[in-house]
């Protein structure tokens, strides 16, 4: 797959490696080692973790950095607000869509205009597909090496090649559910990535028959392939109990969108927070006000600011967004088989509060998976969705918009002020991977507790590491809105703040 | 002005295009008798309808076998003229004349509200312009949004003077007109006034039409929705010629 080379030693006192895992290269048993693997893979962007460790090789601290910086809060001031749409959408290539919709939100909010049904119907079916194919990635082609495979197995093997190898059937469905996803993007945008099809006021084209027949014609293959993956990681579910237990299992607040009558919703509604034991502690708060309830602070470690709960202030205010988020707060979802899907998910653990740990954002993923598919044969199947009244127009109208979506990987904002004339003078993007930073943080750090052994450094721990962070999906050029091939690095620093190892991938 | 009257007594002269002899006014320039005959030369300043400014260059021919490089817009035909439209060298200068114009301003195809109906982004695809060897100037300019129907995005100004051309010479309002110099020269609206308070605007649109580029477009278009009307200067030139 990837070239893998070595990383320099930081230092050039330092004695040359001495161990050679088959992708790692370790210094000799001293606390000033040094040892790189490249390249990091299976997450989307490039990141660093720092693991310092202290006199008895225990972990002692855990960072999670992203050491990139892209400026497009900064650049996209004194553009014309229309451009928005596809200037911020470049933030991502894995998930344009959700920049897309939550952009144009915030541009139909500056119009001041509600949009057609139509139009709104439309641009859901391309969230939920945008939604299918990045939860089929995550999953089957990030994550499924580690659970299928093992954590501790042969590197070189450890991806979704392997997964072709071992479980050739899986592997496929991954990529033809993945297909699936991405060719409804391209029938209703025209293409897979960054469309320009939808736009403030709606959808510049409507539905046509063959396309929506086309569509719908894919969706029962994909409702199997979903059911049938659901149903086989249902029994693998039982093996990762040690992992459920310590890969990001804490208390934390949980913030999402959920409809009006509180079911699980990823385009419009208000947002609700919960807590730990699941508290409603905000409902039914317009997604306008979200600056109300959302701070964000900011770290010298890290590009990737920290979002947290207002009343509880910063690091208190740590909450998550994402599947496991929209799962735990919703009250249904409102399909048959994602219901039934979810009812299982909340036997995940014993107690009845929200499901804590952030490995079942694995399980969650697969129950929306099945939520997207089902959703979208009932939208396309709504008469109305071939109506052609799709966009409302207009200028202009207001000061400041506010656009919120639920993004595959969690709550997306785009808040944006104008002047007179329609140029931009202010933007804040809050990016669900954003959300998610303090929860990422403590979940490597509390990974790294059970399973990194800082005197005896295997490859298979710090993959745990890795996992952990993939469990999240997170989406880090989203997060920084960042730019660069900075790889992820992970470093591990003795008590002297002394580089000993370094895993870098990119 | 541009439009010349049918003249009964003009002559008549043969030439050589790419091999071809053809025949031609002698009051014709190469590149309207190459687009009689359809043999395909770049151009970005000239547009049929307005004035010859040769500006761009990016019609370049040989002419003659000659090292001199010429204008097809502003070269009138002679008779036994040779002229070669499509050698590897002017292929080399098109290219590199028009990789300039991407690395002077910010021509952001994914995100411009004329991208896939844009002639820059044309002649760049027909000139091989897969990369930009020189590097951007990454300067900033403004963009004029103050007009209630369009807006000037001077980042996608490629300096055609088009729009100055049509204005006054189709339009008579010349409301748009050229000021400063090298890189800080740009195309402004009475004597530099925001295009919303020009009192000479007449709000045609024709300076929109006839940009090549998305620095002038429609307010209220999307990335991609500016289709700009090909046809109608040629029509009304037409029109206009006969009475």
């Amino acid at each position: 797959m990837w070239p893998r080379t070595e990383a320099a030693a930081p230092t050039p006192t330092r004695p040359p490696p001495a161990d050679t895992f088959n992708h790692a290269t370790i210094g000799p048993r001293t606390m000033s080692r040094t040892i790189s693997i490249e390249p990091v893979t299976r997450i989307e962007g490039h990141a660093r973790i720092t693991l310092q460790l202290a006199d008895t090789g225990e972990v002692e601290d855990a960072k999670f950095h992203l050491t990139q910086f892209r400026g497009f809060e900064k650049f996209c001031e004194g553009r014309p607000y229309r451009e928005m749409p596809a200037l911020t959408a470049r933030t991502c290539g894995i998930c344009p869509v959700s920049h897309l919709l939550a952009s144009n939100k915030a541009c139909d909010d500056l119009l001041a205009v509600t949009i057609p049904p139509t139009a709104e119907k439309l641009r859901r079916i391309m969230n939920l597909a945008q939604l299918l194919q990045s939860h089929a990635l995550s999953f089957f082609h990030l994550s499924s090496p580690d659970l299928l495979l093992g954590w501790d197995s042969d590197p070189k093997d450890r991806n979704i090649f392997g997964v072709m190898r071992a479980e050739p059937e899986l592997a496929k469905s991954g990529i033809r559910l993945r297909q699936i996803g991405q060719t409804i993007i391209e029938s209703l945008g025209g293409k897979k990535i960054h469309p320009t099809w939808v736009v403030p006021g709606g959808v510049n084209e409507p539905l046509t028959v063959a396309k929506r027949d086309a569509m719908l014609a894919m969706l029962p293959e994909a409702l199997t392939i979903a059911k049938d993956t659901y149903a086989f990681y249902k029994t693998l579910v039982p093996k990762f109990l040690d992992e459920a237990s310590h890969f990001g299992t804490m208390k934390t607040m949980f913030l999402s969108l959920v409809s009006p009558d509180g079911h699980l919703e990823h385009y419009d509604g208000y947002l609700r927070l919960k807590d730990a034991t699941g508290r409603i502690l905000e409902d039914k708060v317009p997604p306008r006000d979200y600056t109300r309830i959302i701070g964000e602070a900011v770290e010298d470690f890290s590009y990737m600011k920290f979002p947290y709960y207002k009343p509880l202030g910063y690091p208190k205010g740590i909450y998550r967004v994402g599947p496991l988020a929209r799962l735990n707060n919703a009250d249904a979802c409102g399909t048959p088989y994602a219901d039934v899907a979810l009812a299982e998910f909340h036997t995940l653990q014993e107690d009845a509060g929200p499901i804590a740990s952030s490995f079942h954002y694995h399980y969650a993923r697969l129950v929306e998976i099945i939520y997207a598919i089902e959703s979208m044969q009932r939208l396309l199947k709504d008469p109305e969705i071939l109506d052609t009244r799709v966009r409302a127009r207009a200028r202009g109208n207001k000061s400041e918009g506010i656009g919120v979506s639920e993004a595959p990987r969690g709550t997306l904002m785009h808040h944006y002020k104008i002047d007179d004339e329609g140029l931009i003078t202010w933007v804040d993007l809050i990016i669900a991977t954003g959300h998610n930073n303090l929860a990422m943080n403590r979940s490597i750090k509390q990974v790294a507790d059970a399973y990194v052994d800082g005197t005896d450094v295997k490859e298979g721990m710090l993959n745990r590491v890795e996992a952990v962070i993939r469990c999240y999906d997170p989406c880090l050029s989203c997060a920084s809105h960042a730019f660069g091939q900075m790889p992820m690095v992970i470093d591990i620093r003795n008590a002297a703040g002394d580089v000993v190892r370094r895993i870098a991938r990119g | 002005m541009p439009i010349r009257a049918v003249q009964p007594n003009v002559r008549v002269v043969t030439l050589n295009i790419d091999g071809q002899d053809l025949s031609a006014r002698e009051d014709e320039t190469i590149i309207e008798v190459c687009r009689e005959n359809k043999i395909p030369v770049p151009s970005l300043c000239w547009l049929e309808g307005l004035s010859v400014v040769g500006a761009c260059r990016l019609c370049v021919v040989e002419v003659d076998g000659g090292p001199r490089l010429q204008a097809a817009c502003s070269t009138r035909v002679r008779e036994g003229m040779r002229v070669q439209t499509n050698t590897d060298k002017l292929q080399r200068y098109r290219r590199t004349l028009v990789e300039l114009l991407f690395a002077e301003r910010n021509h952001v195809c994914s995100v411009c509200v004329s991208n896939g109906h844009c002639e820059l982004q044309w002649l760049a695809q027909r000139c091989g312009v897969d990369h930009v060897r020189m590097p951007y100037r990454n300067a900033s300019y403004s963009v004029d949004s103050s007009h209630e129907m369009f807006r000037v995005d001077h980042n996608r100004c490629v300096l055609c003077t088009r729009c100055v051309r049509v204005c006054d010479e189709i339009e008579g309002a010349h409301t748009w007109d050229m000021m400063g110099r090298g890189s800080g020269c740009q195309v402004v609206t009475d004597l530099a006034k925001p295009w919303g308070d020009s009192e000479s605007c007449t709000s045609c649109g024709k300076c929109v039409q006839v940009c090549p580029t998305g620095a002038l477009v429609k307010q209220g278009t999307s990335v991609g929705e500016m289709v700009k009307d090909q046809q109608f200067l040629s029509i009304l030139a037409r029109r206009r010629s006969h009475r």
